[in-house]
């Protein structure tokens, strides 16, 4: 199995290329040990700001793509430790931690696979999309964004011989709608016999497929996207509740027990709570 | 290269930075990136008796130069760390201190029980540092660390508990009008060491919605922001009581936030949110020290220890 996280290293690395991608920016930087160790559906964890930056934390990325010596992300600038990523010269050194966070684990079972991305989320699937097709399983990607600047890796999808549907919010590219219209309508006779779903976006996404992919009794890995300050398990912000298989809920670390979750065990209406039956919630008039 | 080594009472430490509670875990975690027998020391998240949850998400808000935190002390309780994580820990070989933290001053008194008998079982810490910056429910919720009458309370009774061979170090909030007054307290109720500064409660607001940021509304500020509160309150307690070996926390990011918090009378220090930012930062914050103190020609951190009450260095 490939479903063990490495052991992360934390390494300073130069900026190779800083490119426009649609609505995003693509990074690719040189990082041989982090490369060498990664595994589809793992993350890195990027310093940003400089030396004397008052931006303390770490930014969490998804790896894209990888080769013997580069990885390659995709950076949604939203705010200023992201802006000040996209806006470095290549050959800026950055620190990088990594490879972090359980991956995907393989399919039980023969048969097709559906992937299901939300905006810059597809970027993290692209990697078990290239390990499934390398086997020459057949891959439906199910692809969805606001608009069509915010899809990524539509081209790149079809290349690795994926059939590829797309929806918008605003129909500017594919269908009209989410892409849970798209599992229940054009994709759902290979979402029936699929051996296994993989889904990364924004939380109500993940619901929905996690949702879709139990009513037809298929296995739904879904790598989640919470708020971290240190992406290595230390600092405790990126729990949700999450079922174990004692059938006690526990609030998990999605930096080290994740991001990669299996759907059915996620609750997803209480995240952002915490759930009354949880081991340690807290009891009438305690903290 | 200045010499590093140096003592917390009778704890004698490699290095002067140790990794401050609720920022390292029970040290495994950090052991991909660090050696922890070379760092001068791993202080454990702050167990309880119980297992307890946290609050909910989002837990942490970055902030200018800082960040808030609202995590509620999520943890395993301490049957659980005894049996796991406290064995690790001590067999990596670095120096272990245990942070405790109660809801009722009776818990404090069954964490010290629990921990008694595991010393007497073999498992032996370094220290135990007394988080005393939790609310007693006992007291409307107000923090022990704030309230004299509850802080001595709470500190005498680990105290009592502990065994009299393993030093009782006690970690005290900055959100006090008179923090010798609190210190006084605590040196009275048997600590052998102070740790200065816990966070400090702040609060921030969403643009978008007007609702606060963090699940829990409130949450502790850390981070360089706060780094001038500790070295005033490290300054002022060991004006106060220079006896009493202190450990100064509160955003050291650099090595001469390190050496700022010694000379203001600090014989170690503790990184906390620094290391959320750079996991290595035990290791490097302590060669940056040594550094710094190269620089301006001081032979070692105890000589460093104190020295803007004496006039300052050279």
């Amino acid at each position: 199995m490939s479903d063990e996280r490495s052991v992360p290293v934390q390494r300073r690395c130069r900026l190779r290329a800083v490119e426009r991608l649609g609505a995003y920016t693509l990074l690719r930087v040189e990082a041989p040990d982090v490369a060498g160790r990664a595994k589809a559906g793992q993350f890195v964890a990027v310093a940003v700001g400089g030396h004397a930056s008052s931006l303390l934390l770490r930014r969490a990325f998804a790896l894209y793509r990888w080769d013997a010596t580069d990885i390659a992300l995709v950076v949604d600038a939203h705010g200023p430790g992201t802006r000040w990523l996209t806006t470095q010269p290549a050959g800026t050194e950055v620190d990088v931690v990594g490879p972090l966070g359980r991956p995907f684990p393989d399919p039980v079972d023969d048969g097709p696979v559906v992937v299901v991305g939300g905006g810059y989320g597809a970027a993290a699937l692209v990697g078990m999309v290239a390990r499934l097709r390398v086997d020459g399983r057949p891959v439906t990607a199910v692809l969805g964004a606001a608009h069509a600047a915010r899809l990524v890796a539509v081209s790149e999808l079809e290349g690795l011989g994926a059939e590829v549907l797309v929806a918008t919010d605003d129909g500017s590219a594919g269908t009209q709608g989410l892409v849970t219209d798209l599992l229940a309508g054009s994709a759902s006779a290979v979402m029936a016999e699929a051996a296994a779903v993989y889904a990364c976006g924004p939380m109500p996404m993940l619901a929905a497929t996690a949702a879709a992919a139990e009513r037809v009794g298929v296995d739904c890995w879904c790598s989640v996207e919470e708020s971290m300050a240190c992406g290595i398990g230390v600092c405790m912000t990126c729990v949700l509740p999450v079922v174990g298989s004692d059938g006690a809920t526990r609030m998990l670390r999605s930096c080290v027990a994740g991001p990669t979750f299996d759907g059915r065990t996620v609750r997803w209406g209480d995240v952002g709570t915490i759930p009354d039956d949880c081991v340690g919630a807290p009891t009438s008039g305690g903290h | 290269m200045a010499e590093l080594a140096t003592r917390v009472g009778s704890v004698e430490l490699p290095t002067p930075v140790l990794t401050a509670s609720g920022c390292a875990a029970a040290g495994r975690e950090l052991s991909a990136f660090v050696d922890l027998r070379q760092v001068g020391g791993v202080v454990t998240k702050s167990i309880m008796a119980l297992p307890r949850s946290g609050r909910p998400t989002p837990r942490m808000v970055e902030t200018p130069s800082g960040m808030l935190n609202s995590i509620g002390l999520q943890g395993p309780g301490i049957d659980s760390f005894l049996a796991d994580d406290l064995p690790w820990l001590l067999g990596t070989g670095t120096r272990a201190v245990v942070s405790i933290a109660g809801g009722s001053t009776e818990e404090y008194g069954v964490l010290a029980r629990r921990l008694s008998d595991a010393w007497h079982g073999g498992l032996r810490p370094s220290a135990v540092e007394v988080n005393i910056s939790c609310p007693n429910v006992a007291n409307r919720g107000l923090v022990f660390a704030c309230d004299p009458v509850s802080a001595a309370a709470a500190v005498a009774v680990a105290r009592e508990v502990l065994p009299p061979e393993l030093p009782m170090w006690v970690k005290l909030s900055p959100d006090v009008t008179d923090i010798v007054a609190i210190a006084a307290v605590a040196v009275d109720a048997g600590a052998d060491a102070l740790c200065l500064v816990n966070t400090t409660l702040g609060m921030a607001i969403d643009h978008a919605t007007l609702r606060p940021r963090l699940g829990g509304v409130t949450g502790g500020l850390s981070g360089p922001a706060i780094r001038p509160i500790a070295v005033r309150c490290v300054y002022q307690v060991a004006a106060a009581f220079p006896e009493v070996p202190i450990v100064g926390i509160g955003g050291v990011q650099h090595g001469w936030d390190a050496v700022e918090l010694v000379a203001a009378g600090a014989s170690a220090v503790q990184v906390g949110t620094a290391i959320f930012g750079d996991p290595s930062a035990p290791q490097r914050i302590a060669d940056e020290m040594s550094a710094a103190l190269d620089e301006i020609g001081v032979p070692s951190v105890a000589d460093a220890v104190g020295a803007a009450h004496r006039g300052g260095a050279g």
